[in-house]
């Protein structure tokens, strides 16, 4: 029933080499889906696949938030001309799993006068507004849990939903850190969000569509990046910029402000209630990061170059899911790049950076997509 | 107009010096031979610490096994933290005369601060860092050192 959703246009014949199954994983879906139908009703099938695709996604989160957490420590020492975790297993690559497991055992402080409902709830608010937003994600060509026509919309606001577990996390702490931390977190991703949204507004209009399969099959002949030329590569700067902001990350990272607030909102978590925001925080990158990639990057589309047929054909030979993980590591690669270059911003700079210059650059920036779009000027 | 050439050129200088930061630090991420972390136990063989390391006080000691320390005790008085004892005593000299001399130059490693008071105010040099690091021991005694080797002698020349 979900896989149904799943790309229409191509059903590929169960005769293709196994190998085929990168290319193009609907055949794969469609047939879990017809054996799951012939074993079971219509609505224990949902529920069958609505599990599976809980548990995948699931492993696929934690699995992202281990190598993400790695993969940052190691970018942040060379930049800093330091080697990062290098101890345990080669080149340090079981750090992370060796801190997890270290989390996991930790107690958790019960903390004197805090709001104990409010307190364990918050930190599954944060995991599951980007639980939820992960769904929406096109990884590969028939690899996409649930494809709504309005993708788009629904990955800003539910990635948004986060702050809701940040507010709430910094009230009940019953701690003056965590609130400030909280309330400056809300602030700006109150002002930020803004941006994100019009920058995407912008390739929507050239896109024609929020539905993010459709989205990414317009790139089939150029990426939006290169399509909208001048206004589509202004879009992806503010887009970077504004989703490094909503992330809470890199110099915009007021809410938690070690040297101000200690560690913001999350002060008075431990154990794993701490690895909650700790994991959380790392996948709202990677979420922000895919976006931008399906949205500015061409998704999982290959990266083709009008007749070059000899140079196409080596790119389509590399398989959707590789350039679609490609493309967002190379995302957050950049997010990761500012996060290690610049000095925090105060709050009243955070605020006047969104509402002095990106904003104003971003609503011309819409005018003249739309200008280019009317008179046809893209590619 | 005046005004919005102004913004326009602040966002145009504002993303240059963005730009110029994130070289520096692009720059060191692609050259991995920046990095000067050292792998420390690991290269323990061949790690050579730099010449100004303060290691820890020894007395060199010639091929003839002599050294020019003359038990003056200036490094005693020096010491803020009282480390250095010096037991002297005194010799005859060929011409028949007494003389001051070191029997044992005591250093107490645990009470050194490596401030190197005692290295600067010597009067004839006799002092010296070395650039050994290591000085983790299992019992506290070992950590108090006579400086001048048995049987040492003073330099020649030196008074």
């Amino acid at each position: 029933m979900l896989f149904d959703i799943v790309d229409v246009n191509s059903s590929p014949s169960l005769s293709d080499p196994w190998w085929k199954v990168f290319y193009d994983f609907s055949s794969l879906t469609h047939k879990i889906d017809s054996s799951l139908h012939n074993a079971m009703s219509q609505f224990w099938t949902t529920i069958a696949e609505m599990l599976i695709i809980g548990v995948l996604i699931l492993l696929f989160y934690a699995l992202i938030g281990l190598f993400l957490v790695y993969a940052e420590r190691k970018v942040c020492a060379f930049m800093q001309n330091r080697l990062g975790p290098n101890r345990v297993g080669p080149f340090g690559i079981f750090q992370t799993i060796a801190d997890l497991f270290k989390l996991l055992f930790k107690e958790l402080i019960p903390i004197k006068n805090a709001d104990s409902f409010l307190f364990n709830l918050a930190p599954f608010i944060v995991i599951i507004a980007s639980f939820m937003a992960i769904a929406a994600i096109p990884f590969a060509k028939g690899l996409h849990a649930i494809d709504l026509n309005i993708g788009v919309l629904y990955v800003i606001a539910v990635s948004a939903m986060g702050v809701i577990g940040v507010l709430l996390a910094g009230w009940s702490s019953n701690n003056k850190y965590s609130l400030i931390g909280a309330m400056r977190s809300g602030a700006q991703i109150v002002s930020y969000e803004l941006s994100v949204g019009l920058s995407i507004i912008t390739i929507v209009i050239l896109a024609g569509s929020m539905q993010l399969s459709e989205i990414v099959e317009a790139q089939r002949t150029g990426w939006f990046i290169f399509k909208g030329h001048i206004p589509a590569f202004i879009a992806f700067i503010v887009f970077l910029v504004s989703s490094t902001a909503e992330t809470n990350r890199g110099p915009f990272d007021l809410a938690e402000a070690e040297s101000e607030l200690t560690a913001g909102y999350h002060t008075e978590y431990s154990g794993i209630k701490f690895a909650f925001f700790f994991l959380a925080e790392y996948i709202n990158m990677f979420i922000v990061a895919s976006i931008a990639a399906t949205v500015f990057l061409g998704g999982w589309m290959p990266f083709n170059v009008g007749h070059w047929d000899g140079f196409n054909h080596v790119m389509d030979f590399v398989p959707p899911f590789v350039w679609y993980i490609g493309k967002t590591f190379f995302v957050i690669f950049i997010m990761m790049w500012f996060k290690w270059t610049f000095p925090r911003l105060r709050i009243d700079q955070l605020l006047t950076l969104e509402w002095k210059y990106l904003l104003p650059i971003n609503l011309v920036n819409v005018l003249i997509m739309a200008f280019l779009v009317l008179m046809g000027w893209h590619f | 107009m005046r005004s919005i050439i102004d913004y326009l050129k602040e966002i145009i200088l504002g993303v240059w010096s963005l730009l110029k930061g994130m070289k520096v630090t692009g720059s060191y991420f692609f050259r991995p031979g920046t990095i000067i972390t050292q792998k420390y136990p690991n290269n323990r063989k061949d790690l050579v610490m730099f010449d100004r390391f303060k290691g820890e006080v020894v007395m060199p000691h010639n091929e003839k096994n002599e050294h020019k320390c003359t038990g003056c005790g200036i490094c005693e008085i020096n010491c803020p933290n009282g480390s250095i004892e010096i037991i002297s005593k005194s010799i005859l000299t060929e011409d028949g005369k007494k003389k001051r001399a070191i029997d044992k130059h005591i250093y107490r490693l645990s009470m050194c601060t490596f401030c190197a008071l005692c290295v600067k105010t010597c009067p004839s040099n006799a002092l010296a860092f070395s650039q050994e690091f290591e000085h983790a021991v299992f019992n506290r005694a070992l950590l108090i050192k006579t400086l001048n080797k048995p049987g040492s002698q003073l330099m020649k020349g030196v008074e």
